[in-house]
């Protein structure tokens, strides 16, 4: 049934969808934070940038991305004079891309949550003792719970999801770069459709569980919406 | 002692509070909406910063020029309008978030504010299963918690229909008679003012236009309180006698004796009378054939007119100050003026606690 190959693409796609997305929340949720509390005037042009991977075709993304850590970028100049070497065309540089390609789809819905945390809960919080930090972690967070689960779900079906940014800049290196979207792409190239739709198949079956499940949790959900 | 200097800018509104208060007792910030009041509550809880500014509570000093001490910091308890209770956590939880945060707390401490609360049927329950009372109980009780040197209560009340109120004033009367901290109290309730205050600042356009206790405050001339339509006298009396013919029972106060419908409370205990402005009549000798129990001896010590055919009087009975509202033809015929003898007759008398 499944080739060596179909379960190295989908063990690399767990895998990158597991770290991309741990990744994730972990920059977005300050970053989400901050876009939600600040009153800085510019704030837009952040939230625009985040926002870029929703309409921008993977392969412009993904041209950039090639551009900036390929062999030939200063970055990847800086990287070889400390002893690294360009992660173009390796796992961390799918990584990479991914995360920004999912950014939206993590900060969007955590930002949602967070704006809708009111001010006096974190007031509340301060007059009983607890310091900022603490009152973020205590208050803001389990009241945003309802975004970190939709953050979380969507951030790792996206990742899952991904095609274009991984082609230009992973190149299908089997166990290292060759993720699920591009094994059923090669397999319909090659006219395998039994394996085409085996992939094809669990894709679709995992993310229609994974919205369910999002939208069960949080009744008031949609991708587009957008609340300030 | 709290001694209070602060300036706060907001948009469209300044706050400019000079004010000392004393340690003990509640003290009702009241004013109209949009006076600043709750901004007040703010700036001593740390929750609006001003450029300058002097605060110190007790013996800490909160703000100071080169010193702000950030709200977590400060040892307050603030009761919020709607009680504000964590909806992530039941009423166990957010007394919790307290007491984890807080060192040194006693169980004695705990169950004592527990036992002054009721809290102990609500614990188990979530917040939504609260009645709007019962979560300004939990709401107080977590304030409480902090062991705090000043709890700040803005408008507790006001979110509550008549019946929710009736069911919390007594908890609001426990705190007053048992807790040995300062109590600010911002409310623009008349009722709530008469029955918990002892001290009174009145607050207008963000500047504070008067402070002192609480009867002071009503009958001062100078002030607006005396002069709306509802003025009052407020001061305190001891249950002595009862008269179990006729029902009734006897308040001793320093300027005499009250005799009202007997309510029951206990000989000694003590109360806290309004008389309204509007149901005190003045006589120049003293009336035998009347039905008016409360008569009493009285000196006139001001009078001002209250629109066209009022005058307000000011009079003073054994040091003790009462407002009576007269028509204007009446002061005449009675040839009222300062220093003059005179005996007030009280038609009636509300006892509030």
């Amino acid at each position: 049934m499944l080739s060596e190959l179909d379960v190295s693409a989908i063990i690399v796609t767990i895998k990158l969808a597991f770290l991309s997305t741990a990744i994730l929340v972990v920059i977005g949720t300050p970053l989400a934070w901050w876009l939600s509390q600040t009153k800085f005037k510019f704030k837009v042009i952040f939230e625009a940038i985040i926002a870029l991977p929703l309409i921008l075709p993977p392969t412009v993304l993904g041209f950039y991305l090639l551009m900036t850590l390929g062999s030939n970028s200063p970055l990847a100049r800086v990287l070889e004079s400390f002893g690294g070497s360009s992660i173009a065309f390796t796992f961390s540089g799918l990584v990479v891309g991914s995360v920004i390609y999912s950014l939206p789809f993590v900060v969007q819905p955590l930002q949602n949550s967070f704006s809708s945390v009111k001010r006096q809960s974190m007031e509340v919080a301060a007059t009983l003792g607890a310091s900022k930090l603490d009152r973020f972690f205590t208050v803001a967070v389990p009241l945003a719970r309802s975004g970190f689960v939709t953050a979380g779900v969507l951030g790792f079906a996206h990742t899952v999801g991904e095609f274009g940014v991984v082609l230009m800049i992973g190149g299908n290196i089997p166990g290292e770069t060759g993720v699920l979207s591009i094994a059923i792409y090669d397999h319909v190239e090659a006219m395998e459709y039994t394996q085409a739709h085996l992939l094809a198949g669990g894709l679709l079956v995992t993310s229609f569980v994974m919205l369910i499940f999002v939208y069960l949790f949080n009744r008031h959900f949609s991708i587009m919406r957008y609340k300030d | 002692m709290i001694e209070c200097k602060l300036n706060i800018q907001l948009e469209g509104f300044k706050l400019d509070a000079k004010f000392t208060i004393p340690d003990k007792g509640i003290t009702v910030v009241f004013g109209p909406s949009g006076s600043g009041k709750t901004t007040l509550l703010r700036a001593i809880a740390g929750l609006e910063k001003g450029d300058t500014g002097f605060l110190k509570v007790g013996d800490s000093i909160w703000q100071s020029d080169h010193n702000f001490v950030p709200t977590h910091k400060r040892q307050i308890g603030y009761v919020f309008q709607d009680a504000a209770l964590f909806d992530h956590l039941n009423v166990e939880g957010n007394l919790n978030y307290v007491i984890k945060r807080k060192t040194g707390l006693t169980k004695d401490f705990i169950d004592s504010n527990y036992t002054l609360l009721d809290i102990k049927p609500l614990i188990n329950r979530s917040t939504v299963q609260l009645s709007g009372g019962e979560k300004q109980r939990v709401g107080i009780a977590r304030a409480l918690l902090t062991n705090p040197k000043i709890l700040l209560l803005d408008e507790p009340l006001s979110a509550l229909d008549l019946k929710r109120k009736n069911e919390i004033l007594p908890y609001l009367d426990s705190l007053h008679s048992q807790l040995e901290i300062p109590i600010l109290y911002v409310t623009h309730s008349q009722d709530e003012t008469s029955r918990l205050a002892d001290h009174i600042m009145l607050i207008e356009d963000g500047k504070i236009i008067g402070n002192g206790p609480i009867n002071e405050m009503l009958t001062r001339f100078d002030l607006p309180l005396s002069h709306s339509g509802d003025a009052i006298s407020i001061f305190d009396a001891r249950v002595m006698s009862r008269d179990t013919d006729f029902n009734l029972m006897h308040l001793e106060f320093k300027g005499g004796q009250f005799i009202v419908p007997d309510n029951k409370l206990p000989i000694k205990s003590l109360v806290r009378i309004r008389v309204a402005a509007r149901d005190v009549s003045i006589t120049k000798k003293k009336q035998t054939d009347t039905s008016i129990l409360n008569i009493f001896p009285a000196v006139v010590e001001e009078m001002v007119p209250e629109g066209d055919a009022q005058v307000m009087v000011r009079l003073t009975l054994k040091g003790v100050v009462l407002l009576a509202c007269l028509t204007r033809k009446s002061a005449s015929s009675l040839k009222l003026d300062q220093g003059l003898s005179v005996f007030i007759q009280v038609k009636s008398v509300a006892i509030l606690s």
